[in-house]
């Protein structure tokens, strides 16, 4: 096989690139600025699919009725991974690429930096004819003193401090260099020149910022690996204990170990929810009972901007409803059923739906209950509608089912549906599905002997969001000094001062001059400050800086 | 309905009317201004072609020069720099600029105060910060959009971007009164946080110095196309439909870019104002992702708005590298700044009304 050829020049003979060359090419491609703006600006356009389709992590049922709405397009999109998108190997070669192309960037940018920081700062130029603007200024006293007083004026701190915040200065005895240099009796003249230059911390500024994001990279990875989230419902007057079998849903990253969660316990003894006489939502406090190992219990609060602290993690307070006690008891006399039972909000009103699942019967087939509930129900035309979030007239209404509940095939179900492949409902004398409204207190006989049901009490549930991110801390450093940085890159000034004093004259005449860019509207007062400083004169009335 | 909301309902309603005086006025006085120098041009290439230059010419230099000072109280650049003749015509041009000036000022001015008025009464009523719905959110930002463009104006001469801004502060009232208008309600438990302070008005303050510069930016495109030449296309049939928007740019109704500064001197504007913007957009994001740890259990979970939030902070960083990368400095690191202030829209329309996600109580 002949030898793949990965260039193509026009002339046979000239010599080739080679691997090597190619990968150098690449590299400086991949570092070259206009890279990293066409990756900055596929990066802004990748994301936005996020925004317009249902994403797998952020709403996974969506997601799914996406798909199977759109039988041809659905499954496409599914796998070239426009629903989801932040995890698909596009968005992530772009952003590993734009980080590739920005270390690329700054670590020669970083060391030349560093170099530029260490050398002198340049000497005074020749000549102040080209440079706008300049200015004169007669003093009596010496050179030295002139140019020591200017320079005290333009960097009162000494140190690394006031190189980094201010100028830096640079002073050199020198023949005189714009003009004769030599006295008519042949004697040589002799100036003093000094430079005050400020600006490199803009680009230290630029470093920082993208040295950070970096770390903000990282911050973040490692917080996907060390995370750990669950979630829990916990009704009043009952009590939590934290273990990842405890949780409706545990989730973590490679790096934790669930058997590293620590035993403590959370008792709800309450949950207020006040609403507006509209139904809107004014305030949820769940008011808690901690116990740690080890430690006294301690009573909070826990609301919805302000989570609880335990074992480095927080809880919050995610959701709420109503978890309505019913008592169950069968054909036979006995209690088959006893306990709260979740039932989900699914609006504003939280008109909520719940199921009452009844596998332990004495005798006959498992009994299951669908049930709505209507926390202030009112009767109108149309049907028994909620009108208020609170409890102000509760009522269930049920549908019964007979039959097998699917509990014992050991596969999981979700707690808050009925499975009714294997159920048939119950009928009433009129033949049609047995549906019956139960009140606070009420107790409903069911039909064909299958017992009675009664609504003991309505307390209240909070769903709490446990998560722990130990990666937090460096994220939130790594952004601030990312922030600082960016804030220091595009505000700090760059500019240049320039004195020279004549020695050994009668009276000192310092020739100034400066070199800033043209938005710079400050450099006009600091120049005629450093001026009036050599003759002790009150400089001109300051001109605001921009 | 309260006597506050009424309050604040009348005074929003005469800043917009006020402000919509005022971009009028301040187009007027924008078209004079390009007359005048249109007019001192072609008779400064009169004196030219004379080749004279008589003691009387330089009176009448002097003359034009206090004229168009006067015109412009503040030291405008924009005519002031090169006076280079008078006529009859320019001087009843200059007493209409200056008129249109005052008014345009004075009804900025009150327009901005009665403006005040509003969002506070507004914040009054509501008993919380005015900028938790869609509504108090327009109204704030128009707000901020006119005090940058008036604090800029006390530092340097942009009457210039008076009518871009008087005009946008005018729609956004305008819509956000008749369209978004919402009572006010008390805040949701998911907003009871003093970051909602924090986190929303430096949105808030970020969008309106966005706005600004996007006017400044759009003056800068127009007056750089306006400044270029067509290419030259031979072909008789494809002339008719090559560069129809330079044609149109180039033609009458565009003459008062005449009176704007040179597109580099926009560009710089521009630039100082994105900076200081995108400076405090990032500050919004992390702000925003803080408050969505404490309020959510996570600081980033690429909800609709998180994701514009995004977009928008990649697009400017594009922007300010576009700006320094060769072939991209000028237009076309103008035109992604464009599209930066088009995707800010976008994150505060179409992601708030159309998009579900956790920031949905925006509209609510």
């Amino acid at each position: 096989m002949a030898r793949v050829k990965i260039d193509n020049y026009a002339v046979a003979d000239a010599p080739r690139l080679g691997v090597r060359g190619w990968l150098r090419w690449i590299w400086r491609q991949v570092t070259s600025m206009r890279i990293a703006l066409i990756l900055l600006l596929l990066l802004a356009l990748a994301a936005i699919p996020g925004s317009v389709l249902p994403q797998w992590p952020q709403q996974p049922g969506e997601t799914k009725a996406f798909i199977d709405n759109n039988a041809v397009i659905g499954p496409v999109l599914d796998k070239l991974g426009f629903l989801d998108v932040f995890g698909s190997a596009w968005f992530t070669a772009i952003y590993v690429l734009l980080f590739a192309s920005l270390i690329g960037c700054i670590v020669p940018r970083a060391i030349a930096h560093y170099k530029a920081m260490r050398a002198p700062v340049p000497a005074v130029p020749s000549s102040f004819a080209r440079y706008e603007p300049s200015g004169r200024e007669e003093t009596d006293v010496d050179a030295a003193t002139a140019i020591e007083r200017a320079r005290k004026e333009l960097r009162p701190r000494a140190g690394w401090l006031g190189a980094l915040t201010g100028y830096r200065i640079r002073v050199d005895e020198r023949v005189v260099r714009d003009g004769a240099a030599t006295t008519s009796d042949g004697k040589e003249r002799r100036e003093l020149a000094m430079t005050a230059d400020m600006g490199h911390i803009r680009e230290l500024g630029n470093l920082i910022f993208h040295i950070s994001l970096v770390f903000v990279l990282i911050a973040v990875g490692a917080g996907t690996l060390l995370t750990y989230r669950g979630q829990a419902i916990i009704v009043e007057g009952r009590t939590f204990t934290n273990a990842a079998v405890a949780y409706d849903t545990f989730s973590h990253g490679s790096g934790f170990d669930p058997a590293d969660l620590q035993p403590f316990t959370v008792k709800l003894d309450g949950l207020d929810a006040v609403f507006e006489d509209n139904g809107r939502p004014k305030e949820f406090t769940a008011h808690v009972t901690l116990q740690e190992p080890g430690k006294d219990a301690t009573q909070k609060d826990v609301q919805v901007n302000r989570p609880l602290q335990v074992d480095g993690a927080k809880m919050y307070l995610q959701g709420n409803g109503y978890a309505p006690v019913f008592t169950y008891t069968d054909g036979d006399g006995n209690v088959a059923f006893q306990g709260p039972v979740v039932f989900l909000p699914q609006d504003q009103v939280y008109t909520s739906t719940g199921v009452v699942k009844v596998p332990d019967v004495t005798s006959g087939e498992q009994i299951g209950l669908k049930g709505t509930l209507l926390p202030t129900e009112v009767t109108k035309p149309g049907g028994s509608v909620s009108i208020h979030p609170d409890p102000g007239n509760p009522v269930i209404y049920f549908t019964a089912y007979t039959g097998d509940l699917g509990l014992d095939d050991g596969v999981p179900q979700n707690a808050y549906q009925l499975d009714e492949s294997q159920l048939s409902p119950v009928r009433g004398d009129d033949g049609q599905p047995f549906v019956f409204g139960i009140t606070l207190g009420d107790t409903v006989t069911l039909p064909d002997g299958l017992g009675t049901i009664s609504f003991d009490a309505l307390p209240r549930f909070a769903a709490m969001d446990l998560r722990a991110d130990p990666s937090l801390p460096w994220l939130l450093a790594a952004s601030i000094s990312m922030l600082v940085g960016l804030a220091i890159s595009l505000f700090a000034t760059r500019r240049r001062i320039w004195l020279v004093a004549p020695m050994d004259t009668p009276t000192t005449v310092v020739e100034a001059a400066a070199l800033a860019p043209s938005h710079d509207g400050g450099v006009e007062a600091a120049l005629d400050r450093a001026l009036a400083a050599t003759s002790g004169r009150v400089p001109d009335a300051d001109e605001e800086d921009e | 309905m309260n006597d506050l909301q009424q309050l604040s309902a009348m005074a929003l309603w005469g800043a917009c009317v006020l402000y919509a005086i005022a971009m009028v006025a301040y187009a007027i006085r924008l078209s004079r201004v390009a007359e005048l120098k249109g007019a001192a041009a072609a008779a400064s290439k009169g004196a030219e072609s004379q080749a004279t230059v008589s003691v009387g010419t330089s009176h009448t230099k002097e003359g034009a020069a206090s004229a168009v000072a006067d015109a412009q109280p503040t030291g405008g650049k924009a005519g002031a720099s090169k006076p280079k003749a008078t006529t009859a015509s320019a001087a009843i041009g200059d007493q209409k600029a200056t008129k249109a000036l005052g008014i345009a000022r004075a009804a900025t001015l009150v327009g901005a105060v009665l403006h005040t008025v509003g969002v506070t009464a507004r914040g009054i009523e509501a008993e919380h910060v005015p900028w938790s719905t869609m509504y108090e959110y327009t109204i704030s930002g128009s707000l901020v959009a006119v005090v940058v463009f008036l604090l800029v104006q006390r530092k340097r001469d942009i009457t210039y971007m008076g009518a871009g801004v008087t005009g946008l502060a005018t729609i956004a009232l305008g819509l956000g009164l008749t369209v978004l208008y919402q009572d006010a309600t008390g805040l949701q438990p998911a907003l009871q946080s003093f970051w909602l302070v924090i986190h929303v008005s430096i949105a808030t303050i970020a969008t309106g110095i966005f706005g600004v510069g996007f006017i400044a930016t759009a003056l800068q495109l127009m007056r750089d196309y306006r400044d270029s030449e067509p290419k030259v296309v031979s072909n008789r049939f494809l002339k008719v439909f090559h560069d129809p928007g330079v044609r149109v740019i180039k033609g009458k109704t565009f003459r008062f870019l005449e009176a704007v500064p040179t597109p580099k001197k926009l560009e710089a504007l521009a630039f100082r104002l994105n900076a200081v913007g995108f400076v405090l957009w990032t500050f919004t994001v992390m702000a925003g992702a803080i408050w969505a740890e404490h309020a959510w259990g996570r600081y980033w979970g690429w909800d609709p708005k998180e994701i514009w939030s995004f977009v928008i902070w990649v697009i400017y960083a594009a922007y300010l590298h576009a700006r320094t990368t060769q072939g991209w400095a000028g237009r076309r690191s103008a035109w992604v700044s464009i599209v930066g202030f088009a995707a800010i829209i976008m994150n505060f329309t179409v992601v708030n009304l159309v998009f579900q996600g956790l920031h949905s109580y925006a509209k609510a």
